[in-house]
């Protein structure tokens, strides 16, 4: 077969879509969903522009093929907050100013999203090493790295 | 670019799996973690007529311990090697290696057998493989057969798997006491491919000698490489900097590095040495620390 019909969560909300199997999940979110926080840099998986999380974890986008993306829960940048109701990490990012053109931005929250739950307590250097794959071409880390260790800092206790 | 269109397979058993990998159908090919096939896909360097996408194959993921052979399914994810997960802390040398790959991401799909099948020179799990003399499981529809990882690298991205064949697991001896290993590498930049990576694995006698050294080298030509001359070499050295780089600098390496945009193969030359001296230097460390337990 060549074309799919693809059913997953996306952000929470069941969405069933057609497409032939060589679209990326990157060109589904943003062309036949409309999920246009999803920036599309590289295409080959190496700036993290189009990070999403698959079952919580960061995949570059571009790099899954639609397929894949079946009976998946998918979360973009909108999943964990938007501008009525951010999430305490987005605000961390407005507080220290740490987005210049923006165009990181949305992988760069979703990466370290995803590590913080699992190390808030990270170190300057560990969150460093944590966005290592995230490119920004303004080369704003200290400040992302700033909001980023203050979000740790704030997150309340898990468990 | 979009990738030219192909046919997609998501078979559900290895069985079913391995029919539809026959060659005749046009150019079929395996898909696991797609980290390295999907940006092969959309740069258009490969066409194939079919995917046969491995991910439903939960028999791939399976990870057993047995007379102290670690066995490692081919859809193990670096992501797993990385944390140490179950049976795999058993191989502290992938705990290593595995963070140095790429990033973040592809290690969270990238696979243990998809990168040892797509055979990049400079890749880190390739000279693992070869340091701790593993060995490959291959299956195809007429059974399987093992080949040891020495003979597995052919040539840049080659491999000797014939039409057909699937990798489907690899086995690696469990290092006993007073055995050690360590990984070093040299990269411009962070998650990039390796200039040069040195494996090494030492065996210490009671002595606290060499009894035995395995050195596997990636990013020094068109296969990972094993130093068997330099390796001979060691045993009997007392583990230090200075014994290591004296028997390195004191021969030529069995190595052919090639030139190109990112070093010249001077360069290559030199590292290789530094960074072998390196992890064979934490290598012996490890494998003393071990005996003393």
């Amino acid at each position: 077969m060549t074309e799919l019909r693809i059913v997953f969560t996306l952000n929470g909300e069941r969405r069933e879509i057609q497409a032939p199997a060589h679209r990326t999940l990157l060109h589904v979110l943003r062309d036949d969903l409309g999920a246009v926080e999803v920036k599309e840099g590289c295409g080959e998986g190496v700036c993290g522009t189009c990070t999403v999380l698959l079952d919580g974890e960061p995949v570059s986008s571009c790099l899954v093929l639609a397929g894949r993306a079946a009976g998946r829960d998918i979360m973009t940048l909108r999943g964990l907050g938007d501008g009525d109701a951010p999430h305490p990490l987005q605000e961390a990012f407005v507080t220290h100013g740490a987005a210049q053109c923006g165009f990181c931005t949305p992988g760069m929250i979703l990466t370290a999203y995803a590590f913080l739950q699992e190390n808030p307590q990270a170190s300057r250097s560990e969150i460093r090493r944590a966005i290592a794959g995230n490119l920004c071409r303004c080369t704003g880390y200290t400040k992302i790295v700033d909001a980023i260790a203050a979000a740790g800092r704030e997150a309340p206790p898990r468990g | 670019m979009p990738a030219v269109p192909f046919e997609y397979q998501t078979p559900a058993t290895l069985a079913e799996a391995l029919e539809l990998l026959q060659p005749g159908a046009g150019d079929v090919r395996p898909l696991a973690g797609g980290q390295s096939l999907v940006p092969m896909l959309t740069l258009r360097l490969a066409r194939p007529t079919v995917v046969v996408d491995l991910h439903r194959l939960d028999e791939l993921r399976a990870v057993r311990r047995d007379n102290g052979i670690l066995e490692i399914g081919a859809l193990v994810r670096h992501r797993a090697l990385e944390r140490g997960e179950g049976l795999l802390n058993t191989c502290p040398l992938l705990q290593e290696a595995a963070p140095l790959i790429g990033n973040v991401r592809v290690r969270t799909l990238g696979t243990i057998g998809g990168s040892l099948a797509h055979a990049d020179p400079a890749a880190e799990l390739p000279a693992v493989v070869q340091a701790l003399d593993g060995t490959l499981v291959i299956r195809s529809p007429r059974g399987e057969r093992t080949v040891p990882a020495q003979d597995f690298f052919v040539d840049i991205l080659t491999t000797a798997l014939q039409p057909g064949e699937l990798l489907v697991a690899v086995r690696l001896p469990i290092l006993g006491p007073r055995m050690g290993s360590a990984v070093e590498e040299f990269s411009r930049r962070a998650g990039d491919f390796a200039i040069v990576a040195a494996v090494a694995v030492v065996e210490l006698d009671s002595g606290g000698r060499v009894a035995r050294a395995r050195v596997a080298l990636a990013g020094v030509g068109r296969t990972p490489r094993r130093l068997a001359g330099a390796e001979d070499a060691l045993v009997g050295v007392q583990p230090s900097a200075e014994t290591f780089w004296k028997v390195l600098a004191g021969r030529p390496l069995e190595i052919a590095p090639e030139s190109d945009a990112h070093a010249s193969a001077a360069y290559r030359h030199h590292l290789a040495r530094v960074l072998t001296v390196r992890a064979l230097e934490r290598a012996a460390s490890a494998a003393s620390g071990e005996a003393s337990r």
